[in-house]
């Protein structure tokens, strides 16, 4: 299957999730830049990678969501293509209204850089199929607005259609308190769309992909994916 | 066509933490404003809008709001409108 990542001014994991795509998944991976119109009739799934996009001027990912690229992304999301959305390609994503709710401050407001654990909620989704079921993933987060906050209707309605694909919690998968890195509303860590064809989460799985990194978590993500597709 | 000038007060909506506001009240308190509460920290934003009348500004700047500037899941916007003449 192909790939495409999504480069805005800022992102600054675009390079890792191209090598995560086509040195540890194995895929055909190309770039997109922001200002293109068009989106090749071959890419399967494009990754809307971490980093700062347009400075996070104003808030994170608001001015990202009006790119040219993103209005074809819109519309490949709503025609049923895949797209992923790793930390500030989340808050694109939410800023376009691709999935619902917002990403705050966390509410330590520190930057919060480290490994966290995560529990799968879902394991039918085209980007969980392949995470074995009693398995909490390890993968690293890095972001100072992570905070995941939705009304009660929208959480209500997340929860019940199993949209709420991670939640962050400790090392033996027990959601608490102290093991919310940033404030996440019900430790929210990943969802997806009603449609199931959109993912945002936090956690940077392109980061969890290699070997020599020490831990593959993340492409357990990235397997699910190819698995769906193949 | 007029120039209108738009000032527009955002606030993250009541009962939303504002954690940057709570930070800064704790620092207060912990100097010599130990009076001072309820810290909320927004935006401003300032803006030039060309429009027929008032009223279509006042329109143009509503949907810029309510698009972009702010975010109407989290914050509640005010917007100000003034033609330049006075100045």
């Amino acid at each position: 299957m192909k790939f495409a990542v999504v480069v805005f001014p800022g992102s600054n994991c675009d390079a890792d999730a191209f090598y995560a795509i086509r040195d540890n998944a194995n895929q055909q991976v190309q770039y997109l830049w922001h200002k293109d119109t068009k989106i090749p009739t071959n890419i399967d799934c494009i990754i809307l990678p971490g980093g700062f996009s347009y400075g996070d001027y104003l808030r994170s990912g608001a001015i990202a969501r009006f790119s040219p690229i993103m209005q074809e992304v819109i519309s490949f999301a709503n025609k049923g293509g895949y797209v992923i959305g790793i930390c500030n390609g989340f808050q694109v994503l939410t800023e376009a209204h691709l999935l619902p709710g917002t990403l705050m401050r966390n509410n330590t407001l520190n930057f919060v850089c480290k490994d966290v654990y995560l529990k799968t909620l879902n394991f039918n989704t085209a980007f969980t199929n392949q995470i074995p079921k009693e398995k909490i993933l390890r993968i690293p987060i890095a972001h100072g607005e992570g905070n995941y906050y939705a009304d009660n209707d929208t959480l209500k309605a997340l929860w019940d259609n199993n949209q709420v694909v991670f939640q962050y919690c400790d090392q033996n998968g027990t959601v608490n308190n102290e093991s919310n890195p940033n404030g996440s509303l019900m430790n929210i860590a990943g969802i997806i769309n009603k449609t199931g064809n959109v993912l945002g989460m936090m956690p940077h799985p392109e980061r969890a992909s290699d070997n020599l990194l020490g831990n593959t978590d993340g492409l357990l993500i990235f397997k699910s994916l190819i698995n769906k597709l193949s | 066509m007029i120039n209108y000038s738009a000032k527009i007060k955002i606030m993250l909506k009541k009962g939303i933490l504002d954690v940057q506001g709570k930070t800064v009240e704790n620092a207060l308190n912990s100097m010599e404003f130990t009076n001072i509460h309820n810290v909320r920290i927004g935006k401003y934003v300032e803006l030039t809008v060309e429009a027929q009348n008032q009223d279509e500004a006042k329109k143009i700047v509503d949907q810029a709001c309510s698009k972009l500037i702010a975010n109407p899941i989290i914050e509640d916007y005010e917007i100000s409108l003034n033609d330049n003449k006075g100045e």
